[in-house]
């Protein structure tokens, strides 16, 4: 396998979409860092950002300059070298523009597939439907006479039949980013029973000089990523069903999410995540799943309630939080959805009551902010959780249960041949999902 | 030699804020106070204690680089800016890079000597974070010679202080020149957390030296130098009034409200030039020696510094260009605590360039704000107790890479 040449053209499917915009700035920085090569020079290098959408790819284009320009401002110590040569190139702030233009140079924005048609490898990271990743895999396949390698971001379409439907011979594999992937440390790798070991080869050496977190995934609808995310956020969402029996929807809501958050140190509620993700994504995420899971259902009513509402979550175009479960005003909660008024709550409105309903955090809790960088956290949490353990109150008592579902999960995950490992579960929390400690643990 | 063939005075001193990282106030998002509102704060500081604009004869304001900070030239027409009352008065800007204030300052000094001037108003000012500190380096480079450039550090100046650093710490101790400059950081933060103008004020850090013991990091910044080795970068101003006997009278400030400048040193090196030799402040040398002969005084005599540390590793090699410590031996005068505000001769009693912060072309005039505070005994909570047997100030003030000095000698005037 020869890295460099396999990277001389590149197309990134569903560029300007939220994953792919992330896949194309850290392709079109590898592929550029490749071309400034004094071995490389001369040599042509082409990344197509290719998208359906024209409106979207301005857009990209604007955020890959910002971005590249960040990117550049970071490591100016390294171009200076990179641009020793360049006797025109004096102050940081002309290497630095220059590094931009020889990274935008390289990216072609097209609405073409036929671009493509001319890639050594390609990335995808269109919308999360098998049939028409099939199709479009097909087609390219078919037209493109180098026998491309083909790196698809699904979170959870079993890359097998992919393979299998799209007729690739094992030039596929999944690699999959988390969000946004530019930030984002940890990519799952998942081979197929045939996947080329050079193709394989090929994506760890990307990952590594993307600094990347490889964690390797059995190839399982929703890896190791959506296979605990989906339960667990299934999971919230039916203790918040079970609590409207005696409380409203809102205080429902709002407690779950405030239990795992703060009761549960993470960085975001559950609800709040989904909103992140998106309603619409995370339904969406479940239907691929769900035909693959004979002994469960994973479906939620709600989360179809939701969307028939036109509630949706999910970012706007310029990263901004959308409403979802929560109100958001400048990324913080501020409401909650009322599905009887199909309007929101102020959390003001409803927070005190809901808070003395849950009862006292332990005494030795910290915001998960405070505790995911202490080197010391494992004491930390030992203890916290030795307290929670000995706390009588509603919120102990769900946070307790919600800590040992998502452990149960983790450890399915392992048994059932999604994970390699426990480890590996662990690694996939704390780094994809910033989780401060991994749901298989003894603390409870 | 030159002599002081008339009794010189600085009065009524005045700092405004050293705005930047470490400030509470201070939020990167947000539109700030530029030069106009700075110089205006600053001019209008000493003219409430002088008796009102019409009693300046002229101005002198120093600034680095606004031309490239703030696309602003022509810093004397601010002048009249600060008060009506200055219309039509003589105004001269003054540059010497980071050495600029004190360069303000002996240009007042040598108006009211020519007997050309009785009162000079002099202000220094500099607003420096309108740009990321990374496009900052490509300005305050322009302190060096611009055809090293291209060869130099991203962080250009840092970079010329890490080749210092590196070169001490091999010649004589590796270990003791980082504690020292971990020392000197600690010392740096615990004088500016006394003074409400400084940057570091609001400084909370419980272990100053574990930070100041970092090691360095070349990947990221460079070779011999952590960022707590390093000033940070700064907005303000200071400004003083230069005044004659005749000036004093006629502002009606009384001499014990007077620091008197009894002494003054200049020296200039080639910028083009690479130092002498790497672990010496040659030129700072000259210019202290200057000014202490004019002074008539010996170093034992000096009862608190202001030293130009924009690096810990400056601020160690200025005690040894004082004489206060032998070539290799900075570091121990340092370690052994003779620089804090309870040592024998307290430096940077406000934090100096680490911890007051580092509005360049103000420096210098802020250093001898400082020292008039502290030798009027008006410096507050930062206040020191001045040893009789060493009534003596001295401010170092330093452009470039140990390029353009001026160093000046104050006592109390009564």
């Amino acid at each position: 396998m020869n890295y460099t040449e396999k990277l001389q053209n590149v197309t990134v499917l569903g560029a300007a979409g939220k994953m792919g915009s992330g896949i194309l700035l850290l392709t079109a920085i590898e592929m550029a860092d490749l071309s400034l090569k004094p071995e490389n020079k001369g040599k042509l290098f082409v990344l197509n950002a290719m998208d359906t959408s024209s409106e979207a790819l301005k857009g990209l284009m604007k955020y890959l300059k910002t971005q590249v320009m960040k990117a550049a401002e970071k490591k100016v110590i390294a171009l200076r070298q990179v641009y020793h040569h360049r006797a025109d190139l004096i102050d940081n702030s002309e290497i630095i523009e220059q590094y931009v233009e020889d990274v935008l140079f390289i990216v072609r924005p097209t609405t073409n597939i036929e671009a493509a048609y001319e890639s050594t490898v390609i990335f995808e990271a269109i919308k999360e439907d098998p049939a028409l990743k099939i199709k479009i895999f097909s087609q390219i396949n078919e037209h493109n006479k180098k026998a491309p390698w083909f790196c698809t971001n699904t979170s959870s379409i079993p890359i097998n039949e992919l393979d299998r439907k799209a007729d690739l011979n094992g030039r596929v594999l999944g690699v999959h980013f988390y969000n946004p992937p530019a930030v984002q440390k940890l990519v799952e790798i998942i081979k197929t029973d045939s996947t080329d070991p050079e193709l394989v080869e090929f994506a760890l050496t990307l990952a590594k000089n993307l600094r990347k977190t490889v964690v390797p995934s059995y190839d399982f609808a929703g890896f190791i990523g959506n296979g605990h995310f989906m339960r667990d956020a299934l999971h919230g969402i039916n203790e918040a069903v079970k609590l409207t029996d005696n409380f409203t929807f809102s205080e429902a809501v709002y407690m779950i999410n405030k239990i795992t958050q703060d009761f549960l140190i993470r960085p975001m509620g559950i609800f709040q995540l989904i909103d992140y993700v998106g309603i619409d994504v995370c339904q969406y995420i479940m239907s691929v799943m769900n035909p693959y899971l004979p002994n469960e259902d994973l479906h939620s009513d709600l989360l179809d309630q939701m969307l028939e509402f036109g509630v949706r979550g999910g970012q706007n175009s310029d990263g901004s939080q959308k409403d979802g479960f929560l109100k958001y005003e400048k990324g913080r909660p501020v409401g909650i959805y009322d599905i009887h008024k199909k309007g929101y709550v102020s959390v003001s409105e409803i927070q005190p009551k809901c808070d003395e309903l849950l009862g006292m955090l332990p005494a030795s809790y910290q915001p998960w902010k405070a505790v995911v960088g202490n080197r010391n956290k494992e004491e930390v949490f030992k203890t916290y959780f030795n307290e929670l353990k000995t706390i009588k109150s509603m919120g102990a008592e769900i946070a307790r249960n919600y800590a040992k579902r998502s452990k149960e999960i983790g450890l399915k995950l392992v048994s059932e041949k999604v994970a390699f490992n426990e480890n590996d579960v662990n690694t996939v929390l704390l780094t994809g999902f910033f989780h401060a400690y991994g749901p298989i643990n003894d603390y409870l | 030699m030159i002599k002081m063939r008339r009794k010189v005075y600085m009065v009524a001193g005045y700092n405004t804020i050293s705005m930047g990282t470490g400030r509470k106030e201070f939020n990167p998002k947000k539109e700030r106070p530029g030069l106009e509102e700075y110089i205006k704060e600053a001019g209008q500081g000493v003219l409430k204690q002088i008796g009102g604009a019409q009693n300046v004869d002229e101005a002198v304001i120093g600034n680095f680089i606004a031309s490239r900070f703030n696309r602003q030239a022509n810093l004397a027409g601010f002048i009249p800016y600060i008060d009506e009352g200055l219309r039509y008065k003589p105004s001269t800007r003054v540059e010497g890079a980071c050495g600029t204030g004190a360069l303000a300052l002996v240009t007042g000094i040598k108006s009211v000597l020519a007997e050309t001037a009785d009162v000079v108003l002099v202000l220094g000012v500099e607003v420096q974070n309108t740009v990321k500190a990374i496009y900052g380096a490509d300005i305050l480079a322009a302190a060096g010679w611009a055809k090293e450039r291209k060869d130099g550090h991203a962080y250009f100046f840092p970079g010329k202080f890490s080749d210092r650093s590196k070169a001490y710490a091999e010649k004589f101790d590796k270990d003791k020149t980082r504690s020292a400059m971990a020392k000197w950081f600690e010392n740096a933060i615990e004088n500016a957390r006394l003074c409400p103008t400084a940057q570091e004020y609001h400084n909370t850090t419980k272990d100053l030296i574990a930070c100041g013991m970092n090691a360095p990091n070349p990947k990221g910044f460079v070779d011999a130098l952590n960022v707590f080795d390093c000033s940070k970068v700064s907005d303000g101003a200071s400004a003083i009034a230069v005044v004659s006997e005749e000036g004093l009278k006629r502002c009606g400030i009384s001499k014990k409200d007077a620091v008197e400048i009894v002494g003054f040193g200049q020296a200039e090196e080639d910028i083009t030039k690479p130092p002498v030799d790497p672990t010496v402040l040659s030129t700072t040398k000259v210019a202290i020696s200057k000014a202490m002969e004019v002074a008539g005084i010996t170093k034992d005599q000096i009862g608190t510094v202001e030293c130009h540390d924009c690096f810990t590793i400056a601020g160690i090699m200025a005690t040894e260009a004082i004489g206060f410590a032998e070539h290799g031996k900075g570091t121990d005068f340092v370690l052994e605590g003779n620089t804090m505000r309870s040592g024998k001769v307290p430096f940077n009693t406000t934090g100096g360039l680490i911890g007051w912060g580092h509005p360049t072309g103000a420096t210098g005039v802020h250093q001898a704000v400082t020292i008039w505070e502290q030798l009027t005994h008006r410096a507050g909570d930062s206040q020191i107790k001045i040893n009789p047997e060493r009534p003596y100030g001295l401010s170092i003030n330093m452009g470039g890479d140990d390029k353009t000095l001026v160093s000046v000698v104050y006592k109390n005037a009564e």
